[in-house]
C-alpha cells in the first residue's frame, strides 16, 4: 500500500519539478528576448524558416479544410434546409478554430521537431558549451530568436491560412454546390466580425510561442546521444500539440465564453 | 611589491551528481604561462573539473580563483567577462555545423568581441594558416572536413581570440598517431607563442609528455600525484606507474561491473 502511494507521490513530484523547470526556462528565455545583444540576422533566418517554408504545408491544410467544411456543412445543413449558412459556417470555423489549430499542429510537427533536434544535437555534441566559452549566451543566441520568430510569424501564417481556407470553401460552394459567386462572397462577409479573426490570430501567437518554447526547452535539456535527441524531438511535438489543444480551449473561453 | 597570484587556483573543490561523488576535494594551482596536464582513466572526472572551472558546472563546495578572483557563484554578466580570458578545445571539436569553417574560427571575435566581420574574417584565415589549413578549407562546412582537420579548426577557434588561458579536452583522442603528434606540436607552438596558461586533460601519455610542464594524476576524485613532467617516470607512485605503462594489474582496479 505504501509502495503504491510512494510511486504516485514520485510521479507527482517529478511532474511538479518538470513544471518548475519549464517555468524557469520560460522566464529566462523571455527575459533574454528583450535584453541586448540582439541577433537580427538569426531572427530573420528563423522568421524565414518558420514563416516562409511552412507556407506550402499550412496552405494545403487550409485549402482542404475549407473545401471539406463546405461539403460537410452543406450536406449536414440540408437536413434542416439551412444550406444558405454554408459560407458563414466556413468563414467562422476557419478563422476562429480550424486555421489556428490545424496550422499550429502542422507547424508543431515541422518547426517544434526540427528545433528540438537541432538544439538537442548541439547539446550532446557540446556545441552549447562551446557557445558559452566563446562569451555567447545560448539563450540569446539560440532561444530568443526562435521564440520571437515563432510568436511573430504564426499570426501571419494563420492570416494567410484564413484566406486560403475561405477560398477553399468558395471553390466547393460555387463550382460543386452551385452557389452564386456574389451571394457566397456577400454571405462570407455578412456575419464576420473583427473579433473572429482577432481571436484566431491571438491563438496563433500563443501557439507559435508554445511550439518554439517547447522545441527549445526539450532540445536544451536533452541528454545522452542520438536516443536522447530522439526523445527530445518526440516530447517537443507531443507536448506542443497538447498545449495547443488546451490553450485553444482557454483562449476561446476568454474571448467568447459567457 | 606583492607577488603575482597564480593564474588558476582550485581549493577543496567538490562536485557530485546525485549520490555519485566525482570530484572529492581538488587542490591545484597553475602559474601564469604554465602548461599543466591532468591524466587519469575514463570517468575519473577530468572533464567535470574543466567544466567546473569554466562555470558550465557548479561545484557544491570549494573555491576556484582566476587571477585571484573568485568565480564560483558569480553572476552571469561577470561570468561573461571572465570567459573572455578563456579558450577551449572540446573533445569532439564542438564546431557549429551550421556555420562555415572561417565563421567558426571568427565566432568569438564577431559575437564575443563585436568585431567587424571583414576584420574577423582576416584573423580567422590567419589562424587557419597557423594550424596548417589552406584558405580553401575556410569556406567549407565542418562536416566536409576529416576528423584531424576538424580538430585543427577547433584549435584555431580556441586560439582565435588570443585567450590568456586555454583548455584542451583530450586533444588527440580519435586521431592517428602522426596526426596526434601534429596536434601536440601545434598546441605547444600556440601556447608558447601566445604565452598562454594551458590546462589539458588526456589519457594519451605521448601527448601528456609532449605538452606538459607539470603533470597531475586524477584518481577517484582526488589528485593523487602532481609533479614535473620529467619526473613522471620516477614518481615512485604505484598508481602513476600503472597508468603511464598501461598495465592491467596494479593498485587501480578497473570497475568492469557497475
Amino acid at each position: 500500500m505504501t509502495n503504491v502511494l510512494a510511486a504516485i507521490g514520485r510521479v507527482f513530484i517529478a511532474f511538479l519539478s518538470q513544471i518548475g523547470r519549464v517555468s524557469a526556462f520560460t522566464a529566462l528565455a523571455v527575459s533574454h528576448t528583450v535584453r541586448p545583444p540582439f541577433y537580427p540576422r538569426l531572427l530573420l533566418r528563423q522568421m524565414v524558416e518558420i514563416g516562409y517554408y511552412s507556407l506550402p504545408v499550412v496552405g494545403l491544410t487550409a485549402i482542404f479544410t475549407g473545401m471539406v467544411l463546405a461539403l460537410q456543412s452543406y450536406s449536414g445543413f440540408a437536413r434542416f434546409s439551412a444550406e444558405g449558412a454554408v459560407a458563414t459556417v466556413v468563414v467562422l470555423s476557419v478563422t476562429r478554430e480550424l486555421a489556428p489549430v490545424l496550422a499550429g499542429l502542422m507547424v508543431a510537427g515541422r518547426i517544434g521537431a526540427s528545433m528540438a533536434a537541432e538544439i538537442g544535437t548541439m547539446r550532446v555534441t557540446e556545441q552549447i558549451d562551446a557557445l558559452t566559452t566563446l562569451s555567447t549566451d545560448p539563450f540569446k543566441y539560440l532561444v530568443a530568436p526562435r521564440l520571437l520568430a515563432g510568436t511573430l510569424m504564426m499570426p501571419l501564417l494563420v492570416l494567410i491560412a484564413d484566406i486560403i481556407g475561405v477560398f477553399g470553401g468558395y471553390i466547393v460552394g460555387v463550382y460543386k454546390l452551385g452557389f452564386n459567386s456574389a451571394t457566397y462572397i456577400s454571405r462570407t462577409w455578412e456575419y464576420l466580425e473583427p473579433l473572429d479573426v482577432i481571436s484566431g490570430l491571438t491563438k496563433a501567437a500563443v501557439f507559435g510561442f508554445m511550439i518554439t518554447l517547447l522545441g527549445c526547452y526539450n532540445g536544451y535539456y536533452s541528454r545522452g546521444g542520438a536516443q536522447g535527441v530522439g526523445t527530445a524531438t518526440t516530447n517537443a511535438v507531443v507536448s506542443a500539440a497538447i498545449m495547443i489543444l488546451v490553450f485553444n480551449y482557454l483562449i476561446t473561453a476568454l474571448f467568447f465564453g459567457k | 611589491m606583492t607577488a603575482v597570484p597564480p593564474k588558476i587556483v582550485l581549493k577543496d573543490v567538490h562536485k557530485s551528481f546525485g549520490p555519485k561523488v566525482v570530484l572529492d576535494g581538488i587542490d591545484l594551482s597553475i602559474a601564469r604561462g604554465e602548461s599543466v596536464v591532468v591524466i587519469g582513466g575514463s570517468g575519473t572526472g577530468k572533464s567535470v573539473m574543466l567544466k567546473c572551472i569554466l562555470g558550465l558546472l557548479r561545484p557544491e563546495r570549494g573555491s576556484i580563483r582566476i587571477d585571484g578572483e573568485e568565480v564560483v557563484g558569480i553572476p552571469a554578466r561577470e561570468r561573461e567577462q571572465v570567459m573572455r580570458k578563456f579558450g577551449m578545445l572540446f573533445q569532439g571539436g564542438a564546431l557549429f555545423d551550421s556555420l562555415k569553417v572561417w565563421e567558426n574560427v571568427a565566432f568569438g571575435l564577431i559575437q564575443g568581441q563585436r568585431m567587424a566581420r571583414a576584420k574577423a574574417r582576416d584573423i580567422a584565415f590567419e589562424k587557419l594558416a597557423q594550424v596548417g589549413l589552406s584558405a580553401a578549407s575556410g569556406t567549407l562546412f565542418p562536416s566536409e572536413l576529416s576528423g584531424g582537420m576538424q580538430k585543427r579548426v577547433a584549435l584555431a577557434r580556441a586560439i582565435a581570440t588570443s585567450p590568456e588561458i586555454i583548455f584542451f579536452d583530450e586533444p588527440t583522442t580519435g586521431l592517428d598517431p602522426i596526426m596526434a603528434d601534429v596536434i601536440n606540436s601545434l598546441i605547444v607552438k600556440c601556447v608558447k607563442d601566445m604565452g598562454a596558461t594551458a590546462l589539458s586533460i588526456t589519457h594519451d601519455m605521448a601527448s601528456a609528455r609532449k605538452i606538459a610542464d607539470r603533470i597531475a594524476m586524477l584518481y577517484k576524485g582526488q589528485l593523487i600525484w602532481v609533479g614535473p613532467a620529467q619526473g613522471i617516470e620516477t614518481s615512485g607512485n604505484p598508481f602513476v606507474d600503472q597508468f603511464i605503462h598501461g598495465r592491467e594489474k596494479g593498485p587501480i582496479q578497473m570497475e568492469l561491473r557497475a
